[in-house]
């Protein structure tokens, strides 16, 4: 790649031209159009598939390999550590609406369409549907399920996440006061606790789907479960590879106790994600 | 030169919207109105449509009047004021007020648009791609309502019908002076019925139920339109009221309830394929046809075509499934088992594996299609 | 005031790269700008030919051209093309390049990202082209692809579900590039309550693209869960609901319609305010409107669903809402009529432009208070009456404003003038002839003709001939723009540094066409409100 030249002293850092950007958008098409065939169940779907994720992948490594680099040559001083804090909030800010989306799905189902759905007038139509929640049955019967339970793995996962905001803490000071031991070992712990949390959701997803026949067409209970448990899925297992790239940072020296917005950056996600779950786990779990 | 222009269009606007609060026909305004409801919308309409043009006016006003004095070409020295606390405050306030005054009827009129208690009859409405069903729930009859005028396909300038898209083969007939509330549902997807002159626009939703009334002055015939996007034939799902004095009216519905006492077929009956074939022609062409097409070739990418299809020609136990249950797959084909009598839906899929090119000559009898009923899909 | 001193010591790698490297690989904001702009006006084409398909089917009554499921999809991407390809990208472009020379920053904040946002356009408006020829078509459920029609089309629906996706992403890393960069690479002294209105609309622009995006993510999302994976989130029998599309659609969908108005508002409050030679009247009453129209538009979205049959008490708070906008609108309206007011006006193509934009946005507005009373919009939703509405605010208002735009800034961005007696010809003619072709359609729609049909019954011939002619000579003239434009980048007179007299922001004061970087480091400024520049010192070498 193009090596970013010394910046003037009071200049903001400009990047160079960069091929990663368009690499990224190749990557995006051959999703975009594999997921498409794919869905239909047409030739060349997979192939696109795995072609655009491994094109991603590429642009991931390079965009933030250029990135550490440019870093670790101190291209970026105050101004651009700003712009990077104010970016990962705003991007947050996007995730807080996606999130709130699907929360008001479930809101909109679980208090109007429901009891709509539920009430006399439509005795005649659904005569034996009743909105409790969570729910039996959809209006229009399918196969019975098995509705969650809270204060089973659902709690323990909520356990598992709560230890790992916490354990991320403790790397937290460890990198404030110089403990790089610290610093490490808090890390392996955050994204182990992470991966065991996405285990757990796993075996979970595993067993309602085969053994309670909670599937995605179960009706309301079961597509909300999935849409917002899974969403937030994802997010953990973002969460965790962002934290495993983190802590492989911080084997190889990177970081001090002024710097190191990249560790910061991910611990606002990680508590993001974790602070979602709380939600869930009241929302959609308990209540 | 620019001014001249500006002052043109807003005349025309003005001219134009004039004309369009008197006139008495619909080319500039609403339909003339038949009913309280539509009434009220239009006198709504005409008083904001005065307000807006109002505004409208001295707004351009006020700014051709700079326009035209205070430009460079005049050598007109520009001040340098730039804030004005109390017009601010007056230009603020004012629209509010106007808007205050807007608010009070516009509440007056969506409370009584939503008031559909009280009512003297209901009728339940049911949209489906892409024709309406009207069922007279006081009575325990109904019927299903299509087009009928016919369709031009792309030979231009054919010379078209009076009511061309707008003539139904069997209108929803009801009574003037009669409160009538509207139960509306849809069984694919979102379709609206919409009758200007009855003042009334309300989305069909399926699996869900909406209400809404109306009461006509005077008999006469009512048109309007499906306007909810609902797919290919959106614009081919016209609506026909036909009001009639409520002594015309109980002479209809008599006739009706006899003719219904009759025309129930016997599901016992044994049919020849002759005989099926011209039934199933006759409702093929009134609910398959705008999907699978006359010539059975469907629309590809779409529609499969039946014409050679695997299904039509192969197992007729297939064949049964997916016409009374539907398809799994695409919720465009419906289950029609829920819409079609048993001896409709024997004639229809008699005459799919009979048409074309399909020549199974086999007959299936309303009574295998009774047996599918209270199975589950 | 020198500022070629500081160009000279601009970014380091100051040479320009060259050849496809340069655009492919871009980190500079105007070279980005540029590919914005030039993609938005050829996606502009794109939807204006399938407006005139739809036109050309629309002349007369019967099916000429288009079969009706052919028909649906014209409409559905001339909706999505012209929303997402052709208007949002302008504006995006138009930030791109001005905001930092407005503002004083030497690029965007993220200019790595910044390409990633532009080059994720082109592959997403690849599906959705695309989308026609696949089994079944492009997907036709008009551009808010209402479930569940939605969920019954055919494979052309998951190309724009998937186009959307990849839309939403490039939109949001735009949207936090440009808050970025406005909150963080201000030159000193730019203060934010001196800032340029265009830089205000663009950052409350952003701030609601960031808010909304992901919303539509995931209406979109669902509907492909629906489609494909046995969910029933718009389905009944399943528990689900199809109006609760609508409500996650439109609370997207409104915020959006003024993502694609605020930042036109920012560029008609620069233009007037040159050519009025005076200052922008009431400036900071522009921020709190522009303020409040970014909040209320959260609150109003229902307006688009008065018929699907909800409480009385929802109609009444979604109707009331709705009127409220009409009040820090017209305080805008109104200032800028006062920053005319007695002002010594010239009229260049861009201030015609943007009183056109005045002018005609007004009337598009009324026609929306007119909609928003609920009860009057049972007769006029899904009419003719609303495409007119939507036209007057997009067409006379996003496109006109866009138009003011690029000739006022032409000049800065290439260096050499455009011919005026064209652009003025172009004003004209695009004045008379919208007019022509939207003004009829709000006769349309009050009689009873539906939109989203593609034949019609007979009593609707008239207007409908009258909006075709005119869509096409709208059309024709949008020719001479183009022309104008390639003439004048290469023919074009040498424009000076300043060719407006009365244009006193920041971009004006660096030479002309403007330095390939610029602003790095950034000046030392001293501002007045709408970023008027009273005094620029080198910053030099902190
Ligand atoms: C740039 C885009 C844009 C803008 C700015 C607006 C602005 C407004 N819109 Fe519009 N609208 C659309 C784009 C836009 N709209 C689109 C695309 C659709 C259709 C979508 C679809 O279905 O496909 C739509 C549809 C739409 C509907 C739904 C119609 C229906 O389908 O039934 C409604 C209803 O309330 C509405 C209202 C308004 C209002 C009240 C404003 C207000 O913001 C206008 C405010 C401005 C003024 C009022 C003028 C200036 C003010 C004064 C001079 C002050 C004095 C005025 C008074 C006191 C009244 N719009
Ligand atoms: C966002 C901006 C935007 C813009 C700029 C336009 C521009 C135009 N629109 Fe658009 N329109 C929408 C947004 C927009 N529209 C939306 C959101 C819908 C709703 C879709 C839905 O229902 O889902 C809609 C729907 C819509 C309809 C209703 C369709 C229906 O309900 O079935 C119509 C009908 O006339 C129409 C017409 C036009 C015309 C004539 C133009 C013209 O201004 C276009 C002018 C441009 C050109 C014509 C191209 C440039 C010229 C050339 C390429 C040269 C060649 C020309 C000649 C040889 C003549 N539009
Ligand atoms: C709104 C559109 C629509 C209408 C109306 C419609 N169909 Fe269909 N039909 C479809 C679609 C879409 C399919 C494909 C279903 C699938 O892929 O599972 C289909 C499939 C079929 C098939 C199976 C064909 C095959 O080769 O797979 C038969 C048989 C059929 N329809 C019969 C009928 C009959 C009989 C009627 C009228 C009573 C009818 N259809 C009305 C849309 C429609
Ligand atoms: Cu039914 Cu449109
Ligand atoms: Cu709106």
């Amino acid at each position: 790649m193009e090596h970013p030249e010394q910046p003037l002293a009071g200049a903001y850092f400009v990047p160079a031209p960069s091929c990663w950007p368009a690499l990224g958008a190749l990557a995006l098409f051959c999703l975009g159009l594999g997921a498409a065939l794919a869905v239909n169940a047409m030739a060349w779907g997979g192939g696109l598939l795995l072609l655009g994720a491994l094109c991603l992948l590429r642009m991931l490594v390079g965009w933030f390999g250029d990135v550490i680099g440019e870093n670790q040559q101190g291209c970026y001083r105050q101004q651009e550590d700003l712009s990077f804090r104010w970016g990962m909030g705003w991007f947050i800010f996007s995730e807080v609406m996606l999130f709130a989306a699907c929360f008001g799905v479930l809101f909109w189902l679980r208090l109007v369409a429901l009891p709509t759905l539920g009430s006399l007038d439509y005795k005649w139509l659904y005569p034996d549907f009743s909105p409790s929640w969570p729910l039996q049955t959809a209006p229009q019967p399918t196969q019975s399920y098995r509705a969650m339970e809270a204060w089973g793995l659902p709690a323990f996962n909520t356990l598992i996440l709560l230890t790992s905001g916490a354990t991320l803490t403790w790397a937290h000071w460890g990198l404030l006061q110089g403990r790089r031991r610290q610093l490490q070992a808090g890390l392996l712990c955050t994204f182990s606790l992470g991966g065991l949390f996405l285990l757990l959701q796993a075996f979970e997803y595993h067993h309602a789907w085969t053994a309670w026949r909670l599937t995605l067409s179960a009706g309301a209970y079961g597509m909300t479960f999935y849409l917002l448990t899974g969403l937030h899925g994802l997010h953990v297992l973002l969460g965790s590879l962002i934290l495993l790239v983190v802590w492989r940072r911080v084997r190889r020296g990177h970081f001090d106790r002024q710097h190191h917005f990249a560790f910061e950056a991910a611990a606002w996600y990680w508590h993001f994600v974790d602070v979602v779950w709380l939600l869930l786990f009241v929302l959609v779990y308990c209540l | 030169m620019s001014c001249l222009r500006l002052c043109g269009i807003s005349a025309i606007w003005f001219v134009l919207h004039s004309t369009a609060v008197q006139g008495e026909t619909a080319a500039f305004n609403l339909q003339a109105p038949a009913t309280s409801l539509a009434r009220l919308e239009y006198d709504l309409h005409s008083m904001l449509l005065w307000v807006t043009g109002l505004i409208f006016l001295l707004v351009s006003g006020v700014m051709l009047f700079a326009i035209v004095r205070h430009r460079k070409s005049r050598a007109y020295r520009a001040r340098t004021f730039h804030e004005n606390t109390t017009v601010e405050i007056i230009w603020t306030v004012i629209p509010l007020l106007i808007l205050l005054a807007i608010a009070w009827p516009a509440t007056r009129a969506v409370l009584s648009q939503k008031s559909t208690h009280g009512e003297d009859m209901t009728i339940r409405i049911t949209g489906y791609q892409w024709k309406w069903r009207y069922d007279y729930l006081d009575d325990n009859f109904g019927f299903v309502s299509h087009l009928s005028t016919p369709r031009t396909g792309t030979a231009a300038g054919a010379a078209l019908p009076e009511h061309y898209l707008l003539e139904v083969d069997e209108p929803l007939v009801l009574p003037t002076g009669r409160k009538v509330r509207l139960l509306l549902t849809a069984n694919d997807v979102i379709h609206s019925w919409w009758v200007p002159q009855l003042g009334v626009k309300q989305d069909a939703i399926p699996g869900f139920l909406r209400d809404a009334w109306f009461m006509v002055d005077k008999p006469g015939i009512y048109r309007g339109q499906c306007s909810e996007l609902c797919g290919k034939d959106h614009g081919f799902m016209p609506i026909v009221v036909d009001a009639r004095s409520p002594e015309d009216y109980a002479r209809w519905r008599d006739a009706r309830l006899k003719q219904a006492a009759t025309a129930a077929d016997d599901p016992a009956k044994a049919w020849t394929l002759a005989a099926l074939r011209q039934r199933g022609e006759t409702v093929y062409s009134q609910n398959c046809l705008p999907c699978h097409q006359a010539s059975g070739k469907g629309i590809p990418g779409n529609f499969p075509a039946l014409d050679g299809s695997p299904v039509v020609n192969g197992d007729k136990a297939a064949h049964l499934r997916i016409v009374f249950f539907g398809s799994q797959r695409n919720p465009a084909m419906q289950a029609w088992g829920k819409q079609l009598s048993d001896t409709d839906i024997a004639a229809v899929i008699t005459y799919e594996r009979n048409a074309w090119g399909n020549h199974s000559g086999q007959v299936i009898q309303p009574a295998e299609i009774h047996a599918l009923r209270g199975s589950s899909g | 005031m020198d500022l070629a001193s500081n160009t000279a010591h601009g970014m380091v790698s100051a040479h320009k790269p060259q050849g496809l490297a340069r655009w492919l690989f871009a980190t500079n904001h105007k070279d980005i700008g540029s590919m914005y702009l030039w993609f938005a006006f050829c996606m502009f084409l794109v939807g204006g030919v399938l407006a005139l398909c739809i036109r050309a089917e629309l002349f007369s009554p019967g099916l000429q051209f288009f079969q009706p499921e052919l028909f649906n999809q014209l409409t559905t991407l001339h909706g999505l093309i012209m929303v997402f390809g052709a208007i949002m990208p302008a504006f995006t472009g138009l930030a791109n390049w001005m905001l930092p020379l407005m503002i004083g920053a030497p690029d965007m904040a993220f200019a790595r990202m910044n390409n990633w946002s532009f080059w994720l356009l082109p592959p997403a408006m690849t599906l959705l082209l695309l989308s026609f020829i696949v089994p079944g078509g492009a997907a036709a459920a008009g551009w808010t692809l209402y479930a569940p029609l939605s969920v019954q089309l055919g494979m052309g629906m998951d190309l724009t579900i998937f186009a959307i996706h990849i839309l939403g992403i490039s939109s949001i890393m735009g949207a936090i590039n440009i808050v970025v960069t406005i909150i963080n690479l201000r030159a000193p002294g730019m203060r934010m309550m001196n800032m340029p209105m265009f830089a205000w609309a663009s950052l409350i622009t952003a701030y609601l693209i960031i808010a909304v995006m992901p919303v539509l993510a995931g209406a979109v999302t669902m509907v492909l869960a629906d489609r494909h994976f046995g969910s029933h989130f718009f389905n009944a029998a399943g528990g689900g609901d199809p109006v609760l599309y609508q409500h996650v659609f439109w609370f997207f969908g409104h915020p959006e319609v003024y993502i694609m108005a605020l930042p036109a508002f920012g560029i008609v409050s620069q233009v007037i305010p040159t050519f009025a030679r005076k200052p922008l009247f009431g400036y900071s009453s522009m921020v709190y409107a522009t303020s409040s129209i970014g909040v209320l538009s959260f609150m109003v979205w229902a307006h688009h669903m008065f018929v699907t049959g909800m409480p009385a008490t929802a109609q009444l708070f979604f109707m009331y809402a709705t009127m409220l906008i009409a009040v820090p609108t017209g305080v805008k309206v109104f200032n800028w009529i006062a920053t005319m007011w007695q002002g010594s006006m010239s009229f260049e193509t861009p201030m015609l432009f943007a009183i056109g934009f005045i002018l005609l946005f007004t009337i598009g507005g009324l026609s929306g208070v007119t909609l928003s009373v609920a009860a009057v919009d049972v007769q006029l939703h899904g009419s003719y009456y609303v495409v007119a509405h939507f036209h007057y605010v997009l067409v006379a208002g996003a496109l006109f404003s866009l138009f003011s735009a690029v000739y006022y800034w032409f000049p800065k961005m290439t260096g050499r003038m455009y011919v005026e007696r064209l652009g003025q010809l172009h004003f004209w003619w695009s004045l008379l002839w919208f007019n022509v072709t939207f003004f009829p359609m709000h006769f349309l729609g009050l009689a009873g003709m539906p939109r989203r049909i593609p034949d019609y019954a007979l009593q609707f011939t008239d207007f409908n001939r009258i909006a075709s002619i005119g869509a096409f000579m709208f059309g024709l003239g949008q020719l001479i723009f183009l022309v104008n434009i390639l003439y004048s980048l290469r023919h074009g007179k040498t424009a000076p540094q300043q060719p407006w007299e009365g244009a006193n922001t920041l971009e004006w004061q660096i030479p002309t066409p403007a330095p390939y970087h610029s602003f790095n480091p950034p000046p030392q400024l001293e501002t007045a409100e709408n970023g008027v520049v009273l005094s620029m010192r080198d910053s030099g070498q902190a």
